[in-house]
């Protein structure tokens, strides 16, 4: 797996410092960080792909100093927000997963044949011709999802990709997020998903509380969670 | 042009998306010099040849057809009162054909077709202009459309739930806020999409 190295980390946004310090080397395959609303963990992640320009500190992904790379590594890194419909772009559903290839310059015959292989895998072939803004939000969730993976990143970082969902789509999505073979970095407060990750770090306050197995780490943060009540 | 692409197989479905435009231009032009009203007929029955070939469902034409529809409830009398019937007549006919045919176009043409005909146009200039971000402006402002329809109409519902009905301030300042925020997502989405230039 690709290491993803965090090196003394910090960033402030105006007076407010939310990420404070923080030095990780992330190196497993699934990768899960939870912490409540404010602490930091949404812009930890979006660091990773250089969407976040740290105010200290250095962030590296492969060996790439996102500050020198940023554009190298954002092919590496493809990240999934919490609201698809902010990553929709295009009218119809086959259009939006073949937009992510138009910088790729691949042949006309290439590209359609990803983006038929990223439909079919998340059972998206039947709705390739309707209108990407009326999907469900289960089935946008999965058209962003497709729509990142048909560019073949090594790395896919999610930014609390099932909060919107319901149940049922919540558990759709995780199912699909469980059998992917990229390394995976998710922010994520449905702690069922972290539960069968390698690694879960906590946060709090800007600063890492925890990072361990999902164990004893998602104990920490219950505990937080209950203590806070 | 928003999202209302019909798959098809038809003629004008397999039609390069470039010669389609160019003849889009070319009818909706002639259609706008026509002085009679026997040649606008002529036109008419062209333009529904030419949806009968698409094959196209009847209420997505209608829904694209209506909205011109209200606009002239409103333009049609005031042009009989200052030009007469028949100005009036050949005014409704010719906006209803241009309509029509744009809708016929947009019915028959998925966007990125449009995106790739517009850089083909481009081509030739792009020592001056950058086809690649025309076509990207493009997409973006289809896009939009659907998204801030979406934002006004969940403001107004809450706004209605507050029983603020009547307040421009409780309409103009959450839409302009949520539409901020949108487009700083969108242009995060973008750079992590990789269109980070």
């Amino acid at each position: 797996m690709t290491e993803i190295v965090f090196d003394r980390v910090s960033h402030d946004f105006g007076p407010d410092r939310v990420v404070d310090d923080v030095s990780l080397v992330l190196a497993e395959h699934r990768i899960g960080i939870v912490g409540a609303n404010g602490s930091g963990k949404s812009t930890l992640a979006r660091m990773i792909n250089g969407l976040v320009t740290p105010s200290s500190g250095r962030v590296s992904v492969g060996g790439l100093d996102l500050a020198r790379h940023a554009r190298e590594v954002r092919r590496m890194v493809g990240f999934v927000f919490t609201n698809a419909d902010n990553q929709i772009v295009m009218p119809t559903v086959r259009e939006d997963v073949a937009f992510t290839l138009r910088r790729h310059k691949l042949d006309r015959a290439d590209a359609a044949a990803r983006v038929d292989a990223a439909l079919q895998r998340f059972g998206l072939t039947e709705l390739a011709d309707r209108p990407a803004h009326r999907l469900s939000g289960g089935q946008k969730q999965l058209l962003a999802l497709a729509a990142v993976l048909v560019a073949e990143p090594s790395i896919i970082v999610a930014d609390e990709p099932t909060t919107l969902l319901d149940a049922r789509n919540a558990r759709l999505v995780s199912e699909h997020f469980a059998e992917l073979p990229q390394q995976l970095v998710v922010v994520s407060h449905h702690l069922e998903l972290l539960e069968e990750f390698d690694r879960v770090i906590v946060m709090e306050g800007g600063r890492v509380i925890a990072d361990d197995r999902p164990g004893p780490a998602l104990d920490v943060y219950r505990e937080l969670i209950g203590s806070a009540r | 042009m928003i999202g209302v692409f019909h798959p098809g197989r038809s003629l004008l479905h397999r039609a390069p998306a470039l010669l389609k435009l160019g003849l889009l231009a070319a009818f909706v032009t002639a259609v706008a010099l026509q002085g009679s009203l026997m040649a606008l007929a002529v036109a008419s029955v062209l333009v529904m040849v030419l949806f009968l070939i698409a094959w196209l469902p009847l209420r997505l034409v209608w829904q694209q057809v209506v909205p011109i529809l209200w606009l002239l409830a409103f333009a049609v009398p005031v042009q009989v009162v200052f030009g007469g019937w028949e100005a009036a007549a050949m005014m409704a006919v010719r906006l209803v054909l241009a309509v029509a045919l744009a809708a016929l176009y947009t019915l028959t043409t998925p966007v990125s077709a449009t995106l790739d005909a517009m850089q083909a146009l481009l081509r030739p200039f792009r020592r001056w202009i950058d086809a690649d971000r025309v076509g990207l402006t493009l997409a973006l402002t289809i896009r939009c459309v659907p998204l801030l329809a979406e934002i006004v109409r969940e403001v107004l519902e809450a706004r209605k739930a507050r029983g603020a009905e009547g307040s421009i301030a409780a309409l103009a300042v959450p839409v302009i806020v949520r539409a901020l925020q949108t487009a700083e997502h969108l242009g995060d989405a973008l750079t992590a999409r990789g269109f980070d230039d």
